[in-house]
């Protein structure tokens, strides 16, 4: 066993490729059978509610799963799972955007003016919203192709999902009616996993070089 | 178990009901939790029989009710009521039960009485919410609601003690809730131990908790938003899936107009 793990471990092309599927099955395909629940009346009381606060919660799983990719890619001998990173990524994205579009469709139930009113004016929205939009962008420019005409702009954008945490985190505790609630659990975990990458963060800060 | 009851014409109503098993399936009681699944899953070990609620404060005839008395002391009727809460959702409800002006007559407020103040059961052993801080919500417990005297005798005010004709389940605050339909959910208080008259205006809970966010009165108002969401509508919770179109207009007072000559005068923004 020790052998076996001083030795790293590189995975082929094939095994990358069905570790991406399984993960495709299991990240979208929960997506999709809870949406089918849903539409059937299958979620509890208020389907809405309960598909909420699924899409939300596992964005931010994800966005934390995500976060932890690097750091373990450099503790553990397999540096190849960084090539799950970018999938994680979108899929972070893919998660927020069913959030705000079950917000939009099923809670508000696309009566634009409330629409309107409530994201301009509900500063828990607002925060939200900017996350969204960041991860927007970050999904937009994550094709390899992108990233190579972008070069150190690259950087710089893909590095506010430090930011994302923050964001995303404040809209969930701020949505709740109590301050004393499972939000206060996910910035403890957040703490830990940013806590890891305290150097690049250190480094990220403008003036201090 | 089934209870004997009447059905006043006065309080049938035509909107669709909320199936039974979502109505005591979602429920905000945070003794038993802060997830709307939590009260369902926990509150089965709460145990009503024996019970004690008592009436006391300014009255000239102190009342206790022992767990028979509950239901067994005054004719029981069912009313089907709107229930809106203070995060836009709404549901409609057959509740059993008897109009609170007839214990407090029963019990005969002094003339300086001016208010009514409720009670909940605080009972940790059974209640997990109350063992922590985390697992509550952050309420200081036992919770509390008000109401002021002349609210309290309005004929829509309700103390239930059945839910589709049958008893409580103990998520929906057995063995004896209040029910006061032109307010958010908040101010029904649930498994009441306490009644007591007064010449002040009690704490109430979530008031405590939010002062800028909740007031005394919680009066369901379409013109007066919660500060982080609209209430100019809410979803009407009944059966159907995501599809289900149910976002409705919330109406003054829960569409109870009849209780606004309660108000005549009051800034409703001020007194939110």
């Amino acid at each position: 066993m020790r052998r076996l793990l001083k030795r790293p471990l590189r995975l082929s092309r094939a095994q990358v490729f069905v570790g991406k599927l399984g993960c495709h099955c299991i990240i979208a395909g929960l997506l999709g059978l809870t949406f089918f629940f849903g539409f059937t009346d299958q979620l509890g009381a208020d389907p809405v509610d309960t598909l909420i606060n699924f899409t939300g919660r596992n964005a931010i799983h994800l966005l934390l799963i995500s976060l932890l990719v690097s750091p373990a890619a450099k503790h553990i001998p397999c540096g190849d799972i960084m090539r799950f990173r970018r999938m994680l990524g979108v899929y972070v994205f893919v998660y927020a955007l069913a959030h705000f579009l079950v917000y939009v469709l099923f809670e508000l139930q696309l009566n634009w003016a409330l629409i309107f009113s409530e994201i301009t004016e509900r500063p828990y929205i607002v925060v939200g919203m900017l996350a969204l939009l960041l991860l927007l962008a970050m999904t937009a420019t994550s094709f390899k192709r992108i990233q190579q005409k972008m070069g150190k702009h690259w950087h710089r954008l893909h590095n506010t999902i430090y930011l994302c945490v923050p964001l995303v985190l404040l809209h969930f505790s701020w949505s709740q009616k109590t301050l004393f609630a499972d939000p206060l659990v996910y910035w403890v975990v957040a703490a830990a996993i940013l806590w890891l990458r305290k150097d690049k963060l250190l480094r990220l800060i403008p003036f201090n070089k | 178990k089934p209870l004997d009851y009447r059905k006043p014409a006065a309080y049938r109503s035509d909107e669709t009901q909320t199936p039974y098993e979502k109505a005591t399936s979602y429920n905000n009681f945070y003794e038993f939790g802060t997830g709307k699944d939590d009260p369902s899953e926990y509150a089965s070990k709460l145990t009503v029989d024996p019970w004690t609620l008592s009436v006391e404060g300014m009255v000239e005839n102190p009342i206790k009710l022992d767990y028979d008395a509950l239901s067994g002391r005054f004719a029981l009727e069912e009313r089907i009521y709107r229930l809106r809460c203070v995060e836009a959702w709404s549901m409609v409800l057959p509740w059993t039960g008897f109009e609170l002006a007839n214990l407090l007559k029963l019990a005969k407020p002094l003339s300086g009485a001016k208010y009514v103040a409720f009670e909940t059961l605080e009972r940790p052993s059974q209640m997990r919410g109350q063992r922590s801080r985390f697992t509550g919500g952050g309420v200081d417990y036992p919770y509390v609601e008000g109401l002021r005297l002349d609210e309290a005798m309005h004929p829509l005010t309700l103390m239930a003690v059945g839910l589709y004709g049958k008893t409580l389940p103990p998520q929906n605050g057995a063995p004896i809730r209040l029910v006061v339909p032109w307010k958010y959910g908040f101010k029904s208080i649930k498994s009441i131990v306490k009644i007591r008259l007064t010449d002040q205006e009690p704490p109430t809970t979530w008031n405590r908790l939010a002062a800028n966010e909740y007031g005394f009165y919680a009066n369901v108002n379409p013109a007066v938003d919660h500060p982080r969401w609209s209430q100019a509508s809410e979803r009407r919770i009944t059966s159907g899936g995501l599809l289900s179109r149910n976002r409705i207009e919330t109406q003054l007072f829960n569409g109870y107009a009849e209780v606004a000559p309660l108000y005549q005068g009051m800034d409703l923004t001020r007194y939110y």
